[in-house]
Parts: C-alpha cells; structure tokens; sequence
C-alpha cells in the first residue's frame, strides 16, 4: 500500500546551517510513528517543513490520503496543508488565549465550513444550521478528549495537561488523516502521560487517523509506537521498531555519546 | 492598610514633586515690574497634593494587584445583557433616552452627542481591525476621509444626494480597505503601525496638494445634510434628523459587529489575533482573514466619513489628521479592545467628556490625559472588557 505521507531528500538549511540533511520519512496508514533524536537534532524542523510553515530548501513531500490520489505538499500555504489533511501541535502550547475551549476547538473546524462574509451578516438558514453543527462537532469532539466540564471556560484557564489535550482535540476537529503531534507529554506527570498514552491508541483505532510524534519520553515512545525514526544533526541515522532502535549502537552513541557502549 | 514603605515612598515623592514643579508653581515673574515673586505657599499644596495622590495611587494599585487572583467576574453590563429579567428593562431604558435625548437637551448636546455616535461608527469598525484581528492601524482616518470626500466631491460635481453616497462610500471604504490591506500583508505589530500611519499622513498630504480635485487646503463647503426628500426643515429640526440617521447607523453597525465577532470570520480575526502560526496551522487563510478584517474595518469608516460632512457641511484636509486616527485608537483601547459595548462606552467618555469639560478649560486636557492614564492602570482591559460567547449544547440530542 502506498504510504500515507512520503517525505523524500528533505533539506532544510538556514544560511549556512544545516538543519535536516537529505531526510527520507513514510508513514503508512494507521500506524504510530515517532520521530525521536536528542535536543536540536531537527525534529521540529521537520514538523514545520512538512507543514509548509517552512519552506524547505529541497526535497519532496507527498501524500496519499486513504482513498485519494497522491499530490505534492511542495510550495502549498500552511492553510492548505491543513486542508489535505495534516493537522499539527505544537511543542510550546499554542493555543487562543482570548477564545473559549469550544471557540479554539471551532476553530479547527474553520477550514470544513463555508460562511462568508455576509453569511455573517445575514445569517441565513443555512448559515445558522452550518455554524449550529460546528458547535455541536466541536462538543462531540470535546466530549471524547475529555474536556466537555471546559467547554466555555477561557482557554488560558486551564490546567496545563488540559490545554495540551485541547491542542490535540482542536487538531483533530479539522478532520485530518495524519496527526502530528509535537511534544505531546512535555511537562505532563506519570498519570497524565498515561491518559495522553491511551488518548493516541484511541485515537489511532477510532478516529480514523494516523499518528506521527516527537517525544522525549522514552517510555511513552516505546510502548506506543510501531515504528520509531531517529534523526541526529538534521540526518536520519535509524529506523525501525523499539527493540531495533533500543539496540541500535547508531542511536545508543547519538543519545549517550562514545563511550556509552558499556553503560 | 497603608505601609510604612509607601508613606516613604509618598513623601520622597512628595519632595520630588516641589523640585519638579518650583519653576511652574512657586517662582512667578511679574514682566511689567521686572521683579520675581515667590509663592511660598504653593510648596505646601503641592507637597501635600503629592504625598496623598501618590499614597492613594499605591493603594489602590495594591488593592487591584490583591484581587486579581480571586476575580473573574464578568462586567456589570455584560451581566445586565445575560440576565433575561434586565435585558428588556435596561435596553429599553437606554432606548428611550437615546429617543428623547435631542427634544429634552439644547440643540449644542445634540450636537456634541452626534459627533459622538459618529465615533462610536468609527470606534466599533477600527475594533475589527485592532481589536479582533490585532492589526495596529495608525492610519484609520484613511478611510473617513474617503467617506466624507467621496460625498462632499460627488455632492459638488455631479449633486448626488446622500442617501445614493451613503452605500456607496461603505463599497468604497472596503474597496480601499483592500487595497490598502494588501501591501501590508506581510508586516505586523509595530512595522504594520508605521507603514499605516503612513498611509493616514499620504491621504492628508494629498489632498491638501492636489487643488484641482480636492479644492486643497480650502475645503470644500456648502455640503448639503442628508436630504429629507421635500420636507422643509430648520437648523435645529436638521440636527435631530442627522441625530436619528446616525442613531440608525450606530445601530446597524452594532447589529452587524456583534453577528461578525460570533462568526465564523470573527473566530478567525481572534485566531489570527492570539497566535498567527497557531491559526495558519489550524487552516486559516491568513491573507483572506487580514484582507476581511480591513475591508470590513474600513466600511464603517466611509458611512461616518459621509454622516461627518453631511453634518458639518465643510470639510477640510486638517479635519483627517494622525490626531484623528489617535483618538478612535483610544476610543478602542480605553473602551475595551475585542468589546463592542466597551468600544461605545469609549466614544461617549472620550469624546463627550473634553466637551463637558469645558468648565474648566484650562485643565480640559489635563484631567482627560490623567483619565487616560489612570484606566490603562487599573483597568488595562479597557472599561468593559470583552467577554466570549457562550454556548449551550443538550448532551441527549441527537
């Protein structure tokens, strides 16, 4: 089967740095891939190239939504990419602080409505009926993260494993195939990485959508991912399972330096 | 409580102050006599003006510091708005009074009250763009100076009426709404504040330089009030037709206002506000969103550009300075950013207010400057600060 993101010679550079050098990435259909490597490796990078917040200096970026033809992300606005179908977190939580729970999750519906302008103004029966059903999906996808007690909370208010959790409710509210998910248990304690644990195995097996994280939590990556993609200085130096990568030498000197081969 | 390091902090202060003001409040120079005379007195004024304002000013401070924590009531009105038992009574009461108000108060309060509701047109169209969409615009006066040229110049040259410009300066102010909003596509926050002040200042100078089509720094007078198809009407009968045509404005511009902000366009002002990237990534078009939000901005601003020279019946370039972009500025930020009702307290304190103060004249800018001040400490939200929308969803529907 074809895979659903297919990511080829990515180059990214920055003046004379080098931040991701030639990286190949596929991921298939259903599956939880990470994408780990020690601080500075390049990972983000990666999450803004392929959501096109950067434009990457080289490379190719395909994808192949189940059921649809393949098609170039090269040169597409961040809007669009999010339209195809990638939804995206963010590592520093990047949520609308002057918006209510429900608002910023509608907000990940934005780009499945069609109001206008003088939708707005006007508001016909239609509009009405569009904007009533963005509330009540917008709810509906509350309810399954487990945030409906918030709904019309002030985003700001709410605990911190909370607001990362709406980060994700209001990724998914934009109805994408692949989830890419920055960080997700930074700063999180051991119950709320596990909730977060059991979130994106639900989310894998009912929401239709694949999943693609960076992480630091070792722990948390090896039990949820099927396949692990490790990057050091902007290169891929692995990849495959988490008993491949645990006792790959490559990763092992990466993240413990030379002479760790003994620890 | 007061403590003992803010009564050290006041009377250092307290002391500062003398020096400061001993040229201005003791040392006087009587010109004719050539002699010097000190008002000795006035150091004890001042030093105990000083010690208390500041003592209350660290007291005050401190109490609003204190309750920040506990607080997160929502504004009076607001809560009067919710309120299903006070919405009618307290709409109603403000209805009536705005229906009343020019036959009970002399033609002067009509006046000034005019002048204020054009500002609340301003002031509720420049929050588009400020307050929800967080574009800094310096140069707002752009487009009222579109509005009130393009009915002054039309009335002039080809005598047509009003009510035919009145839509039409709103298609325009959008028109250069856009036009405007696409250079500037790209900058934000302060480079965005600089490149549209700009714009505000190339407005002025142009049609202070280009005569033959502006008339230059003469203006342009005679401009007709709106026409009130054949009835004869005196100076004063004028003044409230213009009052209610500007009270229908200021209504529909409420009405339209409120309905964008809980839109799904409104949604996306505020996204673009709070987090640019976090709103591209979310699959908002940025360009799209930018563009609505001054296009729609400026539209309010060519209606009260027309309603503005309908009722001064003269214009001229000085009446479109950076000075005025200022003020429907602070109509928005001292109003509350994001608040419509904020944005109407706004215009009618910062624009009634100097009028009425007037009694003392001297201090008019004084004690409006101080005002200003004073809200941006305490209450930095603005006077009514913005409240979301809530919404309810029954769980069992389906």
């Amino acid at each position: 089967m074809e895979p659903i993101l297919n990511v080829k010679n990515l180059t990214m550079k920055f003046g004379g740095l080098t931040a991701l050098d030639s990286i190949d990435i596929s991921i298939k259909q259903g599956e939880i891939a990470a994408l780990i490597g020690p601080n500075g490796a390049g990972k983000t990078t990666f999450f803004n190239c392929i959501t096109s917040i950067y434009e990457p200096t080289e490379g190719n970026i395909q994808i192949t939504p189940p059921g649809q033809p393949t098609e170039s992300l090269n040169g597409l606005k961040p809007n669009i990419v999010t339209e195809k179908g990638l939804a995206r977190t963010f590592q520093n939580i990047r949520l609308f602080h002057g918006m209510t729970v429900l608002e910023n999750v509608m907000i990940g519906r934005h780009c499945r409505l069609n109001s206008g302008i003088l939708g707005a103004m006007l508001q016909p029966k239609s509009q009405q009926r569009e904007e009533q059903k963005a509330v009540d999906d917008s709810y509906k996808i509350l309810e399954k993260i487990g945030l409906d007690q918030y709904v019309n909370e002030m985003a700001i208010n709410l605990p911190y494993g909370a607001q990362r959790r709406l980060e994700i409710a209001r990724a998914l509210a934009t109805d994408p195939f692949l989830l890419l998910l920055d960080e997700p248990a930074a700063g999180m304690n051991p119950q709320e990485t596990k909730e977060l644990d059991d979130l994106i195995i639900w989310l894998r097996d009912n929401e239709n959508v694949s999943i693609l994280l960076i992480e630091h939590d070792m722990k948390l990556v090896m039990s949820l991912s099927d396949n692990i993609h490790v990057v050091d200085y902007g290169k891929k130096i692995a990849e495959g399972t988490a008993d491949e990568i645990k006792n790959n030498p490559l990763v092992i000197k990466a993240y413990l330096g030379d002479d760790a081969e003994d620890a | 409580m007061i403590t003992k390091n803010e009564i050290k902090q006041s009377f250092f202060l307290s002391i500062w102050t003398i020096i400061l003001t001993f040229p201005l409040m003791v040392v006087k120079v009587n010109t004719i006599k050539n002699i010097v005379i000190f008002r000795w007195w006035n150091i004890l004024y001042v030093a105990v003006g000083a010690f208390f304002a500041s003592l209350a000013w660290n007291y005050f401070l401190r109490r609003k510091n204190e309750g920040k924590k506990t607080k997160d009531s929502i504004p009076v009105v607001h809560r009067l708005l919710q309120n299903h038992k006070f919405r009618l009574p307290f709409l109603a009461t403000i209805g009536v009074i705005a229906l009343i108000y020019p036959f009970v108060t002399p033609m002067y309060h009509t006046s000034i009250m005019i002048s204020a509701l054009v500002y609340v047109v301003l002031g509720l169209g420049l929050n588009i763009v400020v307050g929800l969409a967080g574009l800094l615009d310096l140069g707002y006066v752009f487009f009222y100076a579109i509005g009130a040229y393009a009915y002054a110049l039309l009335n002039l040259h080809y005598g047509v009426s009003f009510w035919v410009v009145l839509p039409l300066s709103a298609l325009l102010g959008a028109l250069f709404g856009t036009l405007l909003g696409y250079p500037v596509l790209r900058l934000r926050g302060d480079y965005l504040a600089i490149v549209t002040l700009g714009f505000g200042e190339i407005i002025r100078i142009v049609l202070e330089n280009w005569v033959d089509f502006s008339n230059g720094p003469r203006g342009i007078g005679n401009i007709p009030g709106p026409s009130s198809f054949g009835i004869e009407l005196n100076q004063h009968q004028s003044v409230i037709y213009i009052y209610f045509i500007i009270i229908t404005i200021c209504l529909v511009t409420i009405f339209f206002v409120q309905r964008l902000e809980n839109s799904r366009i409104g949604r996306a002002w505020i996204a673009l506000r709070d987090d640019e990237i976090a709103c591209q990534a979310m699959g908002i078009d940025k360009t799209k969103t930018k563009l609505t939000a001054f296009a729609l901005g400026a539209t309010w601003a060519g209606l009260a550009g027309v309603i503005f020279a309908a009722k001064t019946s003269y214009i001229n370039p000085m009446s479109f300075t950076i000075w005025e972009s200022i003020t429907i500025l602070c109509v928005v930020v001292i109003g509350g950013m994001g608040s419509a009702i904020g944005v109407i307290a706004g215009a009618l304190v910062l624009i009634l207010l100097p009028e009425y103060l007037r009694a003392v004249a001297e201090y008019r800018m004084l004690v409006f400057g101080a005002l200003q001040v004073i809200v941006m400490v305490f209450k930095p939200e603005g006077l009514i600060e913005a409240v979301r929308k809530t919404y309810k969803y029954e769980k069992n529907k389906e």
